[in-house]
């Protein structure tokens, strides 16, 4: 076969490869959303989930909003005070955090702690033939290990944006406020006159499509570990894979997050 | 005997790599395992043993061929019968697969809370009899890494037990052990099997101590099978690559 020939092979090989992670990944979607519906339900394992999702990623959304939201205050004192405008301040910090910083920035830490840790657990039990038990003790494997991380992930990343959220706020608050001097009354009106509720929503929508998002790569990367192309074997592959899903998750998320501006706003 | 036959006839598996490069495992065979009986699978690495065990409990599928459990086509066999199958089967793998985060109680537990309607406090009853039939009485509350290879494989023949399987199937069961620890394992499937009276298929290279368990022995090789129903033939064959194959292995 000719350079070109072979080419084209490969290419062909490719397209077909991600043709058929495409079809694997969607059916995995679907067995692990109905898995949510399959009795008996594991609530004992679903609150160790949100306690591990939800709880255990309190201090890093807290960190990362309080600077992110003090950093904006500062930013936002800049280049609002060029115009005079400093009595906008609290309108600025409040509807970035809201409607893009809160949902994209507590899915990326989301995606960084919980998700890897998911995929590599996941990842684990493939390669040590725990899922295979499981199918071999005919226990439905989403159900018992998928499924109330998907719940868990749906549930939490939505309450964690809400603190992001608040706390954010409350950063851009103390340098604005507090740091800056800019009248504590105004920067609460700005907030109050410019975050409607539609922009709540959208930061809602937002935070629920990024949580499947990342819950949905992140354990479908483990649980196809031994499928996924050139991702070797043992551990090694649980270890490029989880990279792989840190970053295709983030990835998708940024992605997501224009589409969603686009449509929604 | 409560187990039940396996029969394959004109099974084929292959894999492709990149490149489009098929690698042909089996390739249209047949043979049949007789209920309660012990067949041993044999072979060297690569020739498909472990997948011939994943086609019987279709975790893999066959690409042409009909595999029958008892009077069910497990090609065939989806959802509830495929489920309803399963539950037939007890596993054993080869690094006895079991759940890190739960107890050695917990994990011979789970098919009975999962599979069956029990009490608690006859899954209770039902798990600490079998962990004391299996000698890991005292252990119940460890975790599986707080065990040695060899009682992690009992923990893991207990929980294959527990729904009284009519197949038990065992990939390489005493890889990695010390003889102590194989003969204990071999001592433990002897009991089981004749307590029990199930069906069962061993995937072993551990040559030629596992045949004095076998009732039948299938080799298999370049896609190929030769089965032995005498385990005695097995030392005569005039096979070229089989005769190679036990003389390396004695």
């Amino acid at each position: 076969m000719n350079m070109v020939g072979q080419t084209l092979s490969r290419l062909g090989e490719s397209g077909l490869y991600v043709l058929s992670d495409l079809g694997r990944m969607s059916l995995f979607l679907l067995n692990s959303l109905r898995g949510i519906f399959i009795r008996p339900f594991r609530w004992a394992e679903l609150i160790k989930q949100i306690q591990f999702v939800g709880a255990g990623s309190f201090w890093v959304i807290f960190f990362t909003a309080i600077s992110t939201g003090m950093a904006l205050g500062l930013q936002g004192y800049y280049s609002l005070s060029k115009f005079g405008a400093e009595g906008m301040l609290g309108s600025a910090v409040s509807l970035s955090l809201v409607m893009e910083l809160g949902p994209v920035l507590t899915a990326l830490m989301v995606a960084g702690r919980a998700g890897s840790a998911m995929c590599a657990e996941i990842g684990i039990m493939r390669i040590s033939e725990q899922i295979d038990a499981l199918e071999c003790m005919a226990i439905n494997p989403y159900r018992f290990v998928v499924s109330p991380k998907f719940l868990a992930t749906i549930i939490s990343v939505p309450l964690l944006t809400a603190l992001f959220d608040l706390v954010g706020i409350m950063g851009g608050y103390l340098t604005g406020v507090i740091l800056m001097g800019v009248n504590p009354g105004s920067y609460q009106q700005g907030m109050e006159v410019s975050v409607t509720n539609h922009d709540i929503q959208l930061g809602i929508i937002k935070s629920f499509v990024f949580a499947l998002l990342v819950v949905w790569i992140s354990t479908g990367r483990g649980y196809f570990v031994h499928q996924i192309r050139g991702a070797g074997f043992g551990a090694e592959s649980v270890s490029r894979v989880t990279t792989q899903a840190v970053v295709l998750s983030s990835i998708a998320v940024l992605i997501f997050n224009y589409l969603l501006t686009a449509i929604i706003l | 005997m409560s187990g039940l036959p396996i029969s394959f006839a004109g099974v084929s598996k292959s894999f492709s790599s990149r490149g489009g490069i098929s690698q042909v495992v089996l390739d249209r065979v047949s043979f049949s395992i007789a209920a309660g009986k012990t067949t041993v699978i044999a072979g060297g690495s690569g020739q498909g043993k472990s997948v011939t065990l994943k086609l019987i409990l279709r975790l893999m599928m066959a690409d042409e061929g009909h595999i029958h459990v008892g009077d069910v086509d497990v090609g065939n066999a989806t959802g509830t019968a495929l489920t309803s199958l399963r539950t037939r089967f007890g596993v054993l793998f080869q690094g006895a697969a079991l759940f890190d985060s739960m107890t050695v109680f917990d994990n011979v537990a789970l098919p009975l809370r999962e599979r069956t309607s029990d009490s608690e406090q006859l899954v209770a009853e039902k798990v600490m009899q079998t962990l004391a039939r299996l000698e890991l009485a005292g252990h119940e509350k460890k975790f599986p890494a707080q065990l040695s290879g060899g009682m992690q494989k009992r923990v893991g023949l207990a929980r294959a037990l527990q729904l009284k399987p009519e197949i038990l199937l065992f990939d390489e069961p005493t890889t990695g052990l010390d003889p102590v620890m194989k003969h204990d394992i071999y001592d433990l499937f002897a009991a089981t099997h004749e307590k029990h009276g199930y069906t069962a298929v061993i995937v072993s290279h551990d040559i030629p101590k596992i045949f004095t368990l076998a009732d039948q022995v299938i080799f298999l090789h370049n896609g190929t099978v030769d089965v032995f129903d005498d385990v005695d033939n097995v030392y005569s064959t005039e096979i070229k690559y089989l005769r190679e194959y036990i003389d390396k292995t004695r």
